[in-house]
């Protein structure tokens, strides 16, 4: 199986997320995923610095992939998309159909946010140009592994293995609506915290994750300890999402269960409040924990 | 041509009471994990449906079915049984989510209108225009996040109907792409067409107040004579930075009234009412309401296919809906207030 670090879905300050990419080209992962896919309004990086950043993660021997917005409205969104399919040259993550319908069945990556869950529907993508099929995140591994033995011929199958979980897309800006500005005026107060605003229960369980328009997990989704599954299942490439703390000893503990048959392999509790999770590869509640 | 009113109904009894208060269509569901309102009690069997479908035909308007999950391959078969038991009844158009279920349906059944479901989750024309250029799509129904100056842009470019959301429960998050449900109870409105299901909830009265959790999890709590309503997960309260309060959506209804002018003139070609779970008593009511302000509306703005994409695409001055329409409608609605949603930018 390879290794694949997901699109950083917040908004970190440019020398930062610069920082993480040099990183990177260092670091055992074989795929990295660049570009937004969250609000059209973010600029983790300036336009001119993504194809700089992807020379030097292709130089690192890393295959590097163009993702798309989710949530698509504005025409200006579409554009961006557009233009984003035609300088990636067939490494681009659909996320949104009009990604798929405007590549015209030149390759493309079928992201999480596509809603594929049957053999049909994959098969269409596939015939569309789809070369890897990212599940969506509420999809339980059984139904990954049904879907992997029927796969069309070359389709890779990647799963969102690490990270807090992205479940859900709004029109309305929750990080700007709890800091009471209107989402046009929102002075990219997101870029206040770099893994998201932690929204708890009024009995203080870390529930959810306000990023924005995305709503995610407060739980770290850790399916560390079902790799042996996830490989019998089919799967190809495991997603790691980025986070602020702790990134590179995720991605050691990941590579060294990959290399090693040794499955004891154990990450410490998350930093993040909200512990693991690992639910949805069960067929459970995402938020369960069996570890 | 005017708007067309599109109504739910989850039961038979509801369908009629749709058809005799001035529904030009009605949505409805067959009982089973197809539809995305999957309750107890409610959708119709396959007679039940060939009943309904008369009713209509007979009194002038048309029956749509809903089969908007993604099914998984255990969940195929009952799908795909679901569009040929449609196509046999006659219905006038299915409403479908899921690309595979649309080929198998153009390939099986090619003369059976096809609708894209709001579980869909088109957004923009491009994505709407790979439905309709590839299974022939007629009509598209818009998730409820797209701004009035957005749904009349995203018409210009498209030749599939387009029709949006008027009144009922509101979705904060983009239909389709809302895995909060699956998350917290294990139940998706995806995968089983259910969100906050009722067998998760649990009601405790607590020295604090009343409260409501689902699978678990605290939604809300309330004070001693705070009215307490059903406990979705995107409408509780919850503590961000310190603050308790409504984080995603307060308990609110859709009411789209205000705009219907702005819709008529962006040339949206049918207004969607929700609600399949609602009793025969609420349809009867929200649809006699919605036709007559649709009545109102047409005979205010005649000639609107020449008006389209004209400057009235905003919201004409001169445009206010009847304040016993909007008190009636509030009445009725969930929480006993109204938004415009997205409609309307500042709710964004």
């Amino acid at each position: 199986m390879k290794l694949a670090v997901g699109p950083i879905l917040y908004l970190w300050e440019r020398n930062v997320a610069l920082e993480f990419y040099a990183a990177l080209c260092d670091a055992p992962v074989d795929i990295v995923y660049l570009g937004e896919v969250v609000c059209s309004k973010r600029r983790v990086l300036q336009r001119e610095d993504w194809p700089m950043v992807a020379q030097a993660l292709t130089d690192a021997g890393k295959e590097v992939v163009f993702s798309t917005l989710a949530l698509i409205e504005a025409e200006s969104e579409l554009a961006t998309m557009a233009r984003i399919t035609d300088s990636a040259g067939g490494c681009v993550e659909a996320n949104d159909m009009a990604a798929v319908q405007y590549s015209a069945g030149r390759p493309f990556v079928a992201g999480p946010h596509l809603n594929i869950y049957n053999e049909a529907t994959l098969g269409m993508m596939a015939a569309h140009g789809a070369r890897r099929w990212v599940a969506p995140v509420e999809i339980p591994l059984t139904t990954i592994a049904t879907l992997g033995a029927t796969r069309p011929p070359g389709l890779e199958i990647e799963v969102f293995a690490y990270g807090r979980l992205p479940l859900a897309f709004s029109a309305r800006c929750f990080t700007a609506r709890a800091q009471n500005r209107p989402k046009d005026e929102c002075g990219f107060i997101c870029g206040d915290y770099p893994d998201g605003i932690t929204l708890y229960s009024r009995d203080d369980q870390p529930f959810l994750t306000l990023n924005g328009i995305q709503t995610q997990s407060a739980a770290v989704q850790n399916l560390l300890p079902h790799i042996d599954a996830l490989r019998s299942a089919g799967v190809d490439i495991l997603r790691l999402s980025p986070q602020s703390q702790d990134f590179p000893a995720v991605i050691r503990a990941f590579r060294a269960a990959l290399d090693s048959a040794d499955a004891a392999t154990r990450l410490p509790e998350p930093s993040l409040p909200g512990g693991y999770c690992d639910g949805y590869a069960r067929g459970e509640a995402g938020i369960d924990h069996a570890g | 041509m005017n708007l067309e009113l599109v109504c739910p109904a989850g039961t038979l009894p509801a369908l009629r009471a749709a058809v005799d208060h001035g529904a030009d269509a009605v949505y409805i569901g067959f009982r089973g994990a197809t539809n995305a309102r999957n309750f107890p009690g409610l959708n119709f069997s396959e007679k039940e449906a060939a009943a309904g479908i008369a009713y209509a035909h007979e009194r002038g308007a048309r029956v749509f079915v809903a089969l908007n999950v993604y099914p998984s391959p255990a969940t195929w078969e009952p799908a795909t049984a679901v569009i040929d038991t449609a196509a046999r009844l006659g219905v006038d158009a299915l409403i479908l989510a899921d690309p595979g279920l649309m080929r198998y349906a153009v390939d099986r059944h090619p003369a059976l209108r096809l609708h894209l479901s709001v579980q869909g989750s088109a957004t923009n024309w491009r994505a709407i225009e790979f439905y309709r250029r590839e299974f022939g799509v007629r009509r598209a129904v818009l998730p409820r996040v797209l701004s009035v100056t957005q749904v009349s842009r995203l018409i210009e470019r498209t030749e599939a109907e387009i029709e949006v959301f008027g009144f009922g429960s509101l979705c904060v998050m983009v239909e389709g792409r809302c895995a909060l449900s699956s998350y917290a109870t294990g139940h998706s409105p995806n995968t089983q067409g259910v969100c906050s299901p009722a067998h998760a909830v649990r009601w405790e009265e607590t020295p604090a107040g009343r409260q409501s959790r689902l699978n678990g999890i605290l939604i809300d709590r309330y004070a001693p004579g705070e009215a307490a309503g059903y406990p979705t997960l995107c409408k509780g309260r919850f503590r961000v930075n310190d603050s308790v309060f409504h984080a995603l959506e307060e308990p609110t209804s859709l009411n789209a009234l205000d705009v219907l002018p702005a819709l008529m003139a962006a040339g949206v070609k049918a207004i969607k009412v929700e609600g399949r779970q609602r009793s025969p008593a609420y349809v009867a009511q929200v649809t006699g309401l919605l036709r007559r302000a649709l009545d109102l509306c047409a005979a205010a703005y005649p000639g609107r296919d020449e008006g389209r994409g004209d400057d009235r695409a905003g919201s004409p001055a001169s445009w206010t809906p009847p304040a016993d329409l909007l008190s009636a409608l509030d009445a009725l609605a969930e929480g006993r207030t109204h938004t415009l949603g997205a409609y309307h930018r500042p709710w964004q």
